[in-house]
């Protein structure tokens, strides 16, 4: 293992991490709910009424941070180097994925540790291991 | 208001993301990548956001309402199980192969980039047919219980 400290960034990453952290904060002491995104964003699929309203804000506020975010600073470039039946294949899987585990990154990662959940633990652990053997085998194995 | 609140924490979940740099695949995939050149930035985007979320959960854990009076909705499940296991490794492939997981893509979509666009309807698409299947199975065994939601 060789750190590439050229993509390193260590101080965004924390200060990225406590602002997640803080409107993790905000969700669960005033709305009394865990910002899990797979759970908000699948919960629209089986719509209950008064259930619906509060999942479309949060999701509104996601896709607008871009917009929020270049009205102070450039926008930082993305790059996608998946071909779109890599895209297709990989967006289902985490579809599925993340509501048989009931949870993503957001909802068991960063919440469920939070909460010291042992669920999340395991669940945590698992996604990560599935996406070093992935991304292993997809630059080592079969890329060159 | 809890709806301009829900909003408000979309925001700043996704302006963290966007900071932190999680909004880029390539990055999310040099943090995984450990046998290559590692970029351990991921690592520190979870300490940082577990040690504020936390200190919120901790207080969260002492109340039984929330500061606007509706009722905690804190997951109760904690069986650890095959759909928990096996969930979570069909999602680490799918973030392995692309990556994004569902908050980055949804701000990567608001950001303009198409290719996130196609990652989130076939994620729509895959917890579409999370829920036909688990539609089928609760008719076929009633009483089944419900999938917990973390």
């Amino acid at each position: 293992m060789t750190i590439d400290w050229s993509a390193f960034t260590p101080w965004s990453a924390i200060v990225g991490g406590v602002v997640i952290g803080l409107a993790v904060a905000l969700f669960v002491l005033v709305n009394g709910r865990v910002a899990g995104i797979s759970g908000i964003v699948g919960g629209m699929l089986h719509p209950r009424a008064g259930d619906v309203a509060w999942r479309l804000a949060f999701i509104a506020g996601l896709f607008l941070a871009p917009k929020v975010y270049a009205t102070v600073a450039p926008q930082p470039s993305a790059t996608i180097d998946a071909s779109y039946p890599v895209l297709i294949v990989a967006g289902f899987l985490v579809g599925v994925g993340t509501r048989y585990a009931g949870g993503c990154t957001s909802g068991h990662g960063v919440c469920g540790l939070s909460r010291l959940s042992p669920r999340s633990l395991v669940a945590t652990l698992s996604f990560m291991a599935a996406g070093f053997v992935t991304v292993y085998v997809v630059r080592h194995v079969i890329g060159t | 208001m809890a709806l301009v609140v829900a909003f408000v924490a979309g925001l700043v979940f996704g302006l963290g993301l966007i900071v932190a740099g999680m909004t880029n695949p390539a990055k999310i995939l040099g943090f995984l990548d450990v046998a290559g050149k590692w970029d351990p930035s991921l690592a520190l985007v979870m300490a940082g956001a577990v040690a504020v979320g936390g200190v919120a959960f901790a207080l969260a854990n002492r109340r039984t309402m929330s500061a606007l009076g509706s009722p905690l909705q804190l997951p109760a499940g904690r069986t650890i199980d095959v759909r928990l296991v096996g969930g979570s490794l069909l999602f680490g492939i799918g973030w392995g192969l692309a990556g994004f997981c569902p908050g980055p893509a949804i701000v990567a979509l608001g950001a303009g980039y198409v290719k996130s666009g196609v990652f989130v309807v076939a994620m729509l698409l895959g917890m579409g047919a999370f829920e036909l299947i688990e539609r089928n199975r609760t008719r076929n065994e009633s009483g089944a219980p419900d999938a917990t939601s973390a």
